[in-house]
């Protein structure tokens, strides 16, 4: 156990890194290895490029252990040079995501206007065309159906959207981790995970729709 | 007789985001609960978006394989021989 040193204390952490414990550099590998891929998966077009833009990452944050100054986490500068890295490469490949993150200030309705009622009693904005229940998950195994509709929905996200969501969603950051990781701000943020989620919704719902005789 | 205007369908699905990352004022997430409490379609919104962020976290559960030793093996080294 390395004399019981504790790498979940950052402090701990950072020295063993700069002593070049190899325990340490193994312990951020476990811990965030696949993690890195996923993420990297969002920019390049095929796993094997992924898990070279990961293995750059991990020899750059060799390269760069000495130069790193506590002002951020550790997780989060490695997820920032593993962003750096990956965008480049995503370029090279063609599949290229912006630098600058700011969401289209073009309106991006959550759901079709058409679907709801211009003029009630109520007042207009009320539901037309509500959303139908999709049925038990177990019936018609959502999980697997889900999977594969969602992971191309994704893939056609516009490339800001995905990125946030590939975060939040996927990997199950915090929006503080997020922001931070993009340099965007909390607002931003929720705007382009709201419109993505709106969209994967979407995608789900048209799926469910299809598979249903109506 | 409340002179608002009333809270909408449309309103909701646009506040849902806002709604379950808590970034609401709490008047509004008082309206937006009175408006689920009364409306079946948008209780059924909100559990596919719940559904719809659960099959995308699921998307993470997909397989890593870990890291092949011999990579592994070769930025551990380079670790080691990165001393200054």
């Amino acid at each position: 156990m390395d004399g019981g040193l504790d790498f979940n204390d950052e402090a701990v952490l950072v020295k063993a890194l700069t002593a070049r414990e190899p325990a340490a550099l193994a312990f951020l590998i476990d811990t965030y290895h696949s993690s890195l891929v996923r993420l990297a998966d969002q920019y390049v077009p095929s796993r094997s490029i992924a898990e070279e833009v990961v293995q750059d990452t991990w020899l750059a944050v060799i390269e760069g252990i000495d130069r790193f100054e506590q002002r951020a986490t550790v997780k989060t500068w490695l997820y920032r040079i593993l962003l750096n890295i990956a965008r480049s490469r995503g370029t090279k490949e063609r599949r290229s995501i912006p630098f600058a993150l700011n969401p289209s200030l073009e309106p991006e309705p959550a759901v079709d206007p058409h679907r709801f009622r211009r003029y009630s009693r109520r007042g207009r904005g009320q539901w037309k065309q509500p959303p139908q229940p999709w049925g038990d998950p177990e019936e018609h195994t959502l999980a697997t159906e889900a999977h594969a509709v969602i992971r191309q929905a994704v893939a056609e996200l516009p490339p800001d959207q995905r990125e946030v969501v590939t975060m939040r969603d996927v990997l199950g950051w915090t929006a503080a981790e997020t922001c931070n990781a993009l340099s965007i701000t909390d607002t931003n943020q929720r705007v382009l995970l709201h419109r993505a989620r709106a969209k994967l919704r979407t995608a789900l719902e048209q799926h469910y729709r299809q598979g249903r005789p109506s | 007789m409340s002179t608002k205007t009333p809270y909408v369908c449309r309103n909701f699905v646009e506040d849902v985001t806002d709604y379950l990352e808590g970034a609401l004022p709490d008047d509004t997430v008082a309206r937006i609960e009175e408006h689920l409490a009364d409306c079946p379609h948008c209780r059924e919104y909100l559990k596919q978006l719940r559904e719809t962020i659960a099959a995308t976290h699921a998307l993470g559960d997909q397989d890593i394989d870990d890291m092949p030793a011999d990579v592994k093996q070769r930025i551990m080294d380079a670790f080691r021989r990165s001393q200054a």
